[in-house]
């Protein structure tokens, strides 16, 4: 192993990165999220999407969904970090217990005419986007589902006169009677 | 009729803060006075029952309630003001978080309309210190305070211990409302940490115990944090299996230096014989530890062939950089009751004398040699008289930071728990000084010296200014070398031997400078003299700076250089030039 000048013990791992979809119960109180974000920022972990609101004003708790990458330990290790969290509930990581639905939703605006409207109208029909703005030269669509629907919607749309893309990114809940 | 009055709960949040420091049995707190805490150093100008220590600087408040908690197994309070005092305290802060000590620290802010004003003296307070607290509170609302008090002594003394910040507008210190004493309703229903053990985790421990060929305990500062009961059943634990145990820096004293068990301090200074124990076993049992990065080594070749049991009450210290088999989490003290009881009822003392007698050939290289010198003072001579001089007293050691450090974990023996304060998660020089100031407040009898380097010390050198103020009698023992040792040590070995900025020129007259602080200066260059000077140096009841001039190019030994294992550890006598070059080669190192 070539070991550069140093005080510390350097390594090169080369576990694969896993993608996983991870529910954070917490107290919804000031500076809950910048705790959250703080973590993942100030340990080096990546946040691909995140999602956040109060879902149980009465309790004050708030529900976040974050889909993280990094190698299996990692994953575990931010799990854990987040768990110990004194506003955090629970963790739950969905991607783990394989029984979990997984939506996001996006507003995709198309500027086209002619033949490129029509394909455009179309392939939102085939997708089940909804038209919420239309002018002469521009739709609006919504669109819901998985990532990758929503990923490939896009991707149609790019060569028919994509604009621009707002995206909330992904909420997740469990399949089945059970609550979190 | 109520007449709220006279309601005794009805109080300032000023008046508040002190109440809860007495509802939690504070009797010392460390801080300096500023804009945005004046209402709070009113109400202590006005009462007797908590002892304001006034320091120098408010990172000298933090390290000295740091040095308070670890003496004592209490929390250490420091109070400071908004805007520098809070940023001042961002390094004790990030120290108590890394070696998990309880910590509660008030700071003041500015009013709450003038908060994101940029006003005089105000910071982001909770931004900053979020991320170097375990958990960190701005109080908007006077009646809000006394719970955000009460969780906050909560969340620092239980579960892993570390440092809180409450953060208190001025306006709100001023306001007055509704004081409670108290309660279990004060904390978060979201953190519960987990004290027991799991019981099939535990029988699993027990039948790697008790098939062990060649165990080993390696225990850490968790143990001492637990309580004296963790200290007492490791010691028993120890006695029961007859195994083999070795400590981090920050565990020392939880098991005795004296005792025959004892391998001395593992990891990146620590002994040939600990070292290779830890690699070469067929079982681990690590309770209170986290298998930092300067105890592992190479963590690919971390221990390759044992079976690991990993006792924490962090969840995220378990597999963080080392794959374990056995992980329990709760508290420890707990867990080795547990285990005791079952290795007790179940399990036979295994057999471990061809262990034992493996062990006695590694400890036979004698890895702590080096070689005496009746013309200088050797830093390792100069601490082992210092311990053999203290032997018997009541007595408290603290350090700084780099090769002191090391030489004083290598040589001074602890016999006892809470009798060693050092920096050892973040490395803060200037550490050790304020954290004596802290634990001769906490032990005004007792013997607290500061084993110190001669740049480390001059970091946070103002406290001596409190010591006097307070006559507390610590005593600054200087390994006065002239040189960053540490950094030059390393810049000798990576960095071919170019000592850039690690010479310490223009060094104060330490003599000199404690007299002009009002303490008592003592020199001493040669060996023969040792002894006497530091016979006075006890003996001299005021604040003593003592400027051991030690061999200047001394390096610390043995080591594990980067990159190597622990069986690939440098020893002092092969530490030729030669040698030193082979076992860092590989990289730009050695030109």
């Amino acid at each position: 192993m070539n070991q550069p000048a140093s005080a510390y013990f350097i390594e090169e791992r080369h576990d694969p990165n896993e993608t996983h979809t991870l529910s954070v119960l917490v107290q919804n109180e000031p500076g809950v999220l910048a705790r959250v974000i703080g973590l993942f920022s100030g340990r080096g972990y990546n946040i691909e999407s995140l999602t956040v609101s109060e879902t149980e004003s009465q309790k004050h708790l708030s529900r976040i969904t974050i889909v993280t990458t990094g190698t299996p330990m990692v994953i575990e290790q931010i799990k854990h970090q987040l768990d110990r969290m004194i506003p955090v509930y629970r963790v739950v990581d969905m991607t783990l217990t394989k029984r979990s639905i997984e939506r996001e939703l996006a507003m995709v605006k198309v500027r086209g005419q002619g033949e490129h409207r029509v394909e455009a109208l179309r392939l939102a029909d085939a997708f089940r986007a909804r038209v919420i703005d239309a002018t002469t030269e521009s739709f609006v669509f919504e669109i819901t589902g998985n990532t990758d629907k929503i990923n490939q919607f896009i991707d149609l749309m790019r060569p028919l006169g994509l604009v621009e893309v707002s995206r909330t990114g992904v909420a997740a809940i469990g399949r089945g009677p059970e609550g979190m | 009729m109520s007449d709220k009055s006279h309601d005794p709960n009805q109080m300032t949040g000023a008046a508040m803060i002190v109440r809860a420091l007495i509802d939690h049995g504070v009797t010392d707190i460390f801080g300096y006075p500023g804009g945005a805490v004046l209402p709070i150093y009113d109400e202590i100008f006005q009462q007797s029952e908590v002892q304001h220590i006034l320091v120098r600087h408010e990172q000298g408040a933090g390290h000295a309630a740091e040095g308070y908690a670890r003496s004592t197994g209490k929390p250490g309070v420091a109070l400071v003001t908004s805007g520098p005092g809070a940023t001042n305290m961002v390094t004790p802060l990030t120290d108590a978080l890394m070696d998990s000590i309880p910590l509660v620290c008030i700071s003041g802010q500015v009013p709450t309309h003038l908060i994101g004003n940029d006003a005089f003296q105000e910071c982001d307070t909770v931004g900053i210190t979020r991320p170097c607290t375990k958990h960190n509170w701005l109080v908007r609302d006077v009646n809000d305070l006394a719970k955000v008090l009460h969780e906050a002594f909560y969340v620092a003394t239980t579960g892993r211990p570390g440092p809180v910040l409450v953060d208190v507008p001025k306006d709100v210190q001023f306001a007055t409302g509704t004081y409670h004493p108290p309660r279990k309703s004060d904390v978060h229903r979201s953190y519960a940490p987990r004290v027991k053990g799991d019981a099939t985790q535990i029988r699993k421990a027990v039948a790697l115990l008790a098939g062990a060929k060649r165990p080993v305990i390696y225990s850490g500062g968790g143990v001492i944090n637990s309580g004296p009961e963790a200290t007492r059943l490791l010691r028993e634990l120890v006695e029961v299996t007859g195994f083999p145990i070795t400590s981090t820096l920050m565990g020392l004293g939880a098991y005795p230096a004296s005792g025959k068990s004892w391998l001395g301090m593992l990891g990146m200074h620590g002994t040939y014989e600990a070292n290779m124990t830890m690699h070469d076993c067929d079982v681990m049992l690590c309770v209170g530890a986290r298998f930092d990065d300067r105890i592992t080594g190479r963590v690919d070749a971390f221990s390759p062939g044992s079976k690991k049991i990993h006792i924490d009450i962090d969840p995220s210290s378990i597999n963080k950089n080392i794959r374990v088999d056995v992980p329990i989490i709760g508290d420890c003290g707990n867990i080795l009751g547990d285990i005791l009881q079952v290795f007790k009822a179940e399990a036979k003392k295994p057999d471990v004398k061809a262990w034992w007698q493996q062990i006695a050939q590694w400890r036979a290289r004698n890895s702590l040699y080096y070689r005496k010198s009746n013309d200088v003072i050797l830093p390792q001579h100069a601490i082992q008289s210092l311990f053999e001089a203290t032997r018997g007293k009541d007595t408290y050691i603290t350090t700084e930071v780099g090769q002191h450090q090391m030489w004083a974990a290598q040589f001074f023996g602890f016999e006892e728990p809470h009798r060693w304060m050092t920096s050892g998660g973040l490395g803060t020089m200037g550490y050790g000084l304020p954290a004596a100031v802290g634990v001769q407040v906490a032990h005004p009898d007792s013997l607290v010296i500061d084993i110190a380097g001669d740049a480390s010390v001059q970091m946070t050198m103002q406290e001596m200014s409190t010591a006097v103020q307070y006559e507390l009698p610590i005593k600054i023992f200087i390994l006065n070398n002239q040189y960053m040792g540490m950094v030059r040590q390393w810049q000798q070995l990576l960095h071919g031997n170019r000592l850039s900025h690690s010479y310490s020129e223009a060094l104060p007259d330490f003599v000199k400078l404690a007299e002009a602080y009002g303490g008592v200066g003592l020199q001493v260059h040669k060996p023969g003299d040792l002894d006497g000077a530091i016979q006075e140096m006890i003996s001299v009841k005021r604040p003593v700076l003592f400027d051991c001039r030690v061999a200047a190019l001394e390096n610390c030994f043995p080591m594990i250089p980067s990159g190597k294992a622990h069986n690939e550890m440098l020893l002092p006598e092969q530490a030729n030039d030669e040698a030193t070059a082979k076992a860092f080669a590989g990289g730009k190192a050695l030109v």
